[in-house]
């Protein structure tokens, strides 16, 4: 079945017929970033206003993969075990070369997990699960069909101009985060432009509709027989949608490209028949650039707007909500007049380092996919001819190095006798706890997680004293005997211990919100 | 570990022939792939990324 867009309704706004007051924050685009800032942002208490040129969910698929960490972020606004439901649980990936794997991944080979490596899910069902809890939330003002045309920073507020089907009117905001995509108006108006690398090479997207039982898996292609020369990738969504990019060389015209006759022929060489529907066309190039900062005074990007990647690895999506992530619990604590400026700097900083990852991750898998001509294309060929022969080189073939969480950098008290994995500024690790999961557990405020040892009295954070269970230990002991770990709101490990003095955790405490640590 | 810098080969002249020959027959295109499998394989059997920079420095001077 091809999804069934439904418009949202327009309801004038208040500020057409009086000045509205002050609002804390003014969201602008109602996609997943936009939507998912609202709700982060709700969590902790703060109201703010989405305003949205358009009223429908995204037209086509576009981000599909939604890793692990994002569906941990999706869980803590309302909607993540619904997506893992609706969606294609998937977790293995194989690489082919002409016709033979060459490859394959696990991407998450043990248990213990409240969420899965990865689940895809078109981009239109997470924006209308998103669009349902921002509407049942008492915090969240979602208006659609509001164009932001222009807007001031006063000072101590945006000034925000607005377009609506039944005239303008403007908005006072005291921060405005741009959510407004990979075009952003908002960075347009500023004059802002991105720094980086634009890739000469134009894929082909589709989404085609079809009977079938492939496997729940991703499936890449290098040079495969159906599209010579090319590289191909096959992704499974819900309701037998599949997803398939087809490199098509920098000289395709890409009005030609789109068109069904010509997509038809190359989509049926894929999948060895003509048994599907095409459901959504679109040809695209590369750029993997950012700003070079994220954080202007009372203006912010988050998500595509301040960074875009090539679409191999899964980076834009999930990295966009690594900075809602980061950004919810920072912006809040600003508002309520609990941190300042330095707290917001540090959202500048780190989330600047994980577009850097994602952007240097991204941009090696598109000059391994797409080599230019000479010792570029010398290389990859011969690490996929080797990789045919010797194990070792698959480690090389590279079709997508896929979203993870980047850690940040700290200078926050580690213990090197605790595993690496749970080191400071990384995401903690889930594990089972009692019934639920420990994740849920450490969201929305500042944990101390106390392992076989027992919890000192703290001001401004929970205590959480689980009882031991093997993936505990194994995640945040290691060989030692306790452990005591301090976790930010965003579920990122602050500073960890094996013993520690109370003065020293609670030093710790207060360098969360004051973004110290950051490095 | 840095690179080794001083002879380390028990017979130079040997693995000299050895790697001639292995191009011996082949086009410009053949021996060019086969030296970048060489890399490669070699690359991986050092594993230590100090020696591989130091290395990749050493033949890049010009």
């Amino acid at each position: 079945m091809p999804y069934d867009y439904q418009p949202y309704p327009y309801t004038p706004p208040p500020g057409l017929s009086a000045p509205e007051p002050r609002h804390r924050v003014v969201i602008v685009g109602a996609g997943p970033i936009g939507l998912a800032m609202a709700l982060e942002l709700a969590n902790h208490g703060i109201a703010s206003v989405i305003v949205d040129d358009n009223n429908v969910v995204s037209v086509g698929s576009r981000a599909i993969c939604w890793s692990k960490r994002s569906l941990e972020i999706l869980d803590r606004l309302g909607v993540g075990e619904r997506a893992v439901a609706r969606g294609v649980t998937w977790q293995v990936g194989r690489t082919f070369h002409r016709d033979t794997e060459v490859f394959n991944f696990d991407l998450l080979p043990e248990d213990g997990h409240q969420m899965p490596a990865f689940v895809n899910l078109q981009q239109y069902y997470v924006e209308e699960f998103l669009v349902e809890a921002a509407q049942a939330n008492d915090l969240i003002d979602l208006r659609f069909k509001n164009k932001v045309t222009g807007f001031d920073p006063m000072g101590d507020c945006v000034v925000v101009d607005i377009e609506t089907p039944d005239g303008g009117y403007a908005l006072e905001a005291e921060y405005l985060l741009a959510c407004d995509g990979a075009r952003s108006p908002v960075r347009q108006m500023m004059g802002l432009d991105f720094e980086g690398e634009l890739f000469e090479e134009r894929f082909l997207i589709a989404d085609i509709e079809m009977e079938g039982d492939f496997p729940s898996e991703r499936h890449f292609w290098f040079e495969p027989t159906f599209h010579p020369g090319q590289s191909a990738l096959l992704h499974k969504q819900p309701d037998n949608i599949y997803r398939i990019d087809l490199q098509l060389g920098w000289d395709a015209d890409p009005e030609h490209e789109k068109q069904p006759d010509v997509v038809i022929p190359r989509i049926e060489k894929v999948v060895g028949h003509s048994d599907f529907r095409l459901d959504w066309v679109s040809v695209y190039t590369f750029q993997c650039r950012r700003l070079e900062r994220f954080v202007h005074d009372r203006v912010i990007f988050v998500g595509d707007s301040a960074h875009v990647v090539s679409p191999f690895g899964a980076r834009g999506g999930n990295g966009g909500l690594q900075d809602v992530d980061n950004l919810g619990w920072k912006l809040a604590a600003v508002l309520r007049g609990e941190a300042g400026e330095p707290l917001l700097a540090t959202y500048d900083a780190e989330r600047v380092q994980g577009a850097d990852e994602n952007i240097r991750n991204s941009t090696r898998s598109t000059r391994f996919m797409t080599p230019a001509d000479g010792v570029e294309r010398l290389f990859r060929d011969q690490v996929l001819a080797l990789a045919a022969k010797t194990p070792f080189a698959r480690s090389w073939v590279n079709s997508g190095r896929l979203s993870q969480p980047c850690v940040y950098r700290t200078a926050a008290p580690d213990s090197a006798a605790l595993p690496a994995g749970t080191r400071p500024g990384s995401v903690a690790t889930d594990a089972p706890l009692g019934n639920g999961w420990l994740m849920p557990r450490l969201a929305g405020q500042v944990t101390l997680l106390a392992l076989n040892t027992a919890a000192p009295d703290l001001t401004g954070a929970q205590t959480l004293t689980p009882e031991l269970s093997d993936p505990l230990r194994r995640r945040y002991l290691g060989d030692a005997a306790q452990a005591l770990y301090l976790i930010r709101p965003d579920q990122v490990v602050a500073a960890r211990w094996t013993t520690a003095e109370t003065d020293t955790i609670q030093a710790e405490i207060d360098a969360i919100w004051t973004g110290a640590r950051c490095r | 570990m840095p690179l080794t810098q001083t002879p380390n080969l028990a017979d130079h002249d040997a693995f000299y022939e050895d790697l001639l020959a292995a191009h011996q027959g082949r086009s410009a295109e053949e021996s060019a792939a086969l030296n970048a499998q060489l890399v490669l394989i070699l690359a991986n059997h050092v594993g230590d990324p100090e020696v591989l920079r130091e290395a990749l420095a050493l033949a890049a001077r010009r």
